[in-house]
């Protein structure tokens, strides 16, 4: 029972506003001792899976293109990119790069995209003026708005693609959980499942864009007197 | 063979840069403690396997107590930095025109082809680069063609993508290395037995009748349990050992294969909702300098409900199937 302190720690932790960085690391102690390892123990178990797990982080690595990119004017040309699209609007950009993301990734193609790699350099700026050349000039919030749908359309379409791909890491996990406990599966198998909840979500998710661009003109219409 | 230590040396070197570049900011309210920060981050990524796991260990309680008290902070810049900004932006895009889409493309497309040809690539009867981490591999040698096209395209010294990084980084600030912290929670938690723990609860306390019921309780589970864990990856485990293989599977007769599959979706479900999950959830509201940082997860969350309730009912349609 004790055990489970770790999970109370994160649950109150994070509603009650503390950083989460933090939480976790205090979760992660407190779950260690009350497993019984001594605190030296604990600690070393943590610096241990911190180590091993580095190369999540590496994907700041781009930063630095990005950044110099950025300073160049990258987002001024996607911009311009998309001003030159007549039929261009914030939901048809997005729903046109929902799918591609979401195929790409189902052929195991997820470094196509990102969020610091495609979002916020080239698809966000994109969405933003499409709906600019429309309504003109936009309110903050409504700016804001566009730039959170680009983000979501990004990890949505990748969450609910990925797995179709068979040799995704969490096909393998899910294949090596099962392997653990006496169950073989092709990777075929389990990646097969994935398709419906994925065609779902395109559906689900197409049809919130579809409607984005109606619920926007109906704000500009609002916004403007 | 190259290996991820290569990717390692390339990353200590950037943020050994992000930790020097913070401390020359006059700018940044909180230099030092933002210095410490990515001094540890470099630190362990530099040195990270010749130091013992109990000093990989401090390394992370340092980090976790300079971002918890307190925080990074965050360099901001002169107006007349400001414009200048905008009139190098001005004349390089006249120069430059649409070629400066083509390094944004590099990294991606590297990352794709090395992962395709560097696998197999054998070199003296040994792997030219390590074949489980070709893709990281690939994306650091990405990194490195795209800097030495845009750099000449652009004219300008290397000190600059590294100023822009630390600047990047500024705006991101400790939730960069939340993910890797995670994934290092649930290592701990595994070590703990913490799954055996919560299959027993739910087995005594919480009954489930139909197939119907086992897989709306694992799907919840696994969605519930990533919002906590951030990562669906940590929740699989636990929930799967839990609930999904001794009551979906051995007490209702799923198929395994269906109800992994499907639950694992579930559990992106919850990723979708979490501010744990802070790579996929904050990073980019900071990235888009979003006001509100829960405003990504707003967006998903009607999304995200809607996927959870089908992936119940396309589980209980398709795994029970005799």
């Amino acid at each position: 029972m004790l055990t489970l302190a770790g999970i109370a720690i994160i649950a109150i932790g994070v509603v009650a506003g503390f950083n989460p960085l933090l939480v976790v690391t205090v979760a992660a102690v407190v779950t260690g001792l009350a497993a019984g390892l001594s605190l030296h123990e604990v600690i070393s178990a943590l610096g241990k899976a911190f180590n091993d797990n580095r190369y999540v982080s590496m994907v700041w690595l781009v930063l630095p293109v990005i950044g110099l990119l950025e300073r160049a004017g990258l987002q001024d040309r996607a911009r311009a990119l998309i001003n030159r699209l007549a039929n261009a609007t914030t939901g048809r950009l997005l729903i046109a790069y929902f799918f591609l993301r979401q195929m790409a990734a189902a052929l195991g193609l997820t470094s196509l995209g990102g969020q610091a790699q495609m979002v916020r350099p080239l698809i966000a700026p994109m969405a933003e003026a499409a709906s600019e050349a429309r309504f003109g000039p936009l309110p903050d919030p409504v700016r804001h708005q566009i730039r959170a749908q680009a983000a979501a359309a990004d990890n949505i379409a990748l969450f609910f693609g990925e797995d179709i791909f068979i040799a995704m890491a969490s096909i393998l996990l899910i294949r090596g959980f099962l392997a653990g406990n006496g169950i073989e599966v092709e990777p075929f198998a389990l990646s097969v499942w994935a398709i419906p909840t994925a065609i779902v979500a395109l559906l689900v998710h197409g049809v919130r864009l579809w409607r984005l661009d109606r619920q926007m003109a109906r704000t500009m219409q609002a916004v403007k007197p | 063979m190259i290996t991820l230590s290569f990717v390692y040396l390339l990353g200590g070197a950037l943020f050994t840069a992000v930790a020097i570049l913070s401390g020359l900011d006059p700018s940044n309210p909180k230099r030092a403690r933002t210095t410490a920060f990515w001094g540890l981050m470099a630190l362990s990524l530099l040195l990270g396997d010749r130091i013992s796991d109990f000093g990989n260990g401090l390394i992370v309680l340092g980090m976790a107590v300079i971002a918890g008290t307190g925080g990074l902070g965050k360099g901001s810049l002169t107006p007349e930095a400001e414009a200048e900004r905008q009139a190098f932006r001005q004349d390089r895009g006249a120069r430059i025109g649409n070629w400066l889409l083509a390094p944004a493309l590099i990294v991606p497309t590297t990352a794709l082809t090395g992962t395709l040809l560097l696998k197999d690539l054998m070199v003296g009867g040994v792997h030219l680069v390590d074949p489980k981490q070709a893709t990281l591999i690939a994306m650091a040698f990405g990194v490195l063609l795209a800097l030495a096209v845009a750099l000449p395209l652009i004219r300008t010294t290397p000190l600059v993508p590294l100023q822009e990084a630390r600047r990047l980084l500024d705006t991101v600030g400790w939730s960069a290395i939340l993910p890797q912290a995670l994934a290092a929670l649930g290592a701990v938690f595994a070590l703990a037995g913490v799954g055996k723990v919560i299959g027993d609860l739910t087995a005594t306390y919480i009954p489930a009748h139909s197939p119907l019921a086992a897989a709306a309780l694992y799907c919840c589970g696994m969605a519930g349990f990533t919002i906590l864990m951030g990562n669906a990856f940590a929740a699989f485990p636990i929930m799967t050992a839990g609930i999904g293989l001794p009551l979906v599977v051995m007490q209702f007769g799923g198929n395994p294969a269906v109800v992994c599959a499907i639950g694992m979706l579930s559990g992106f479900c919850g990723t979708l909702m979490t501010p744990m999950a802070a790579n996929f959830n904050l990073v980019p509201a900071a990235l888009l300098e979003l006001p509100d940082r829960y405003s990504v997860i707003k967006v998903q969350a009607p999304t995200a409900l809607i996927l959870l309730a089908a992936n119940i009912v396309l589980m209980t349609l398709f795994a029970f199937k005799v």
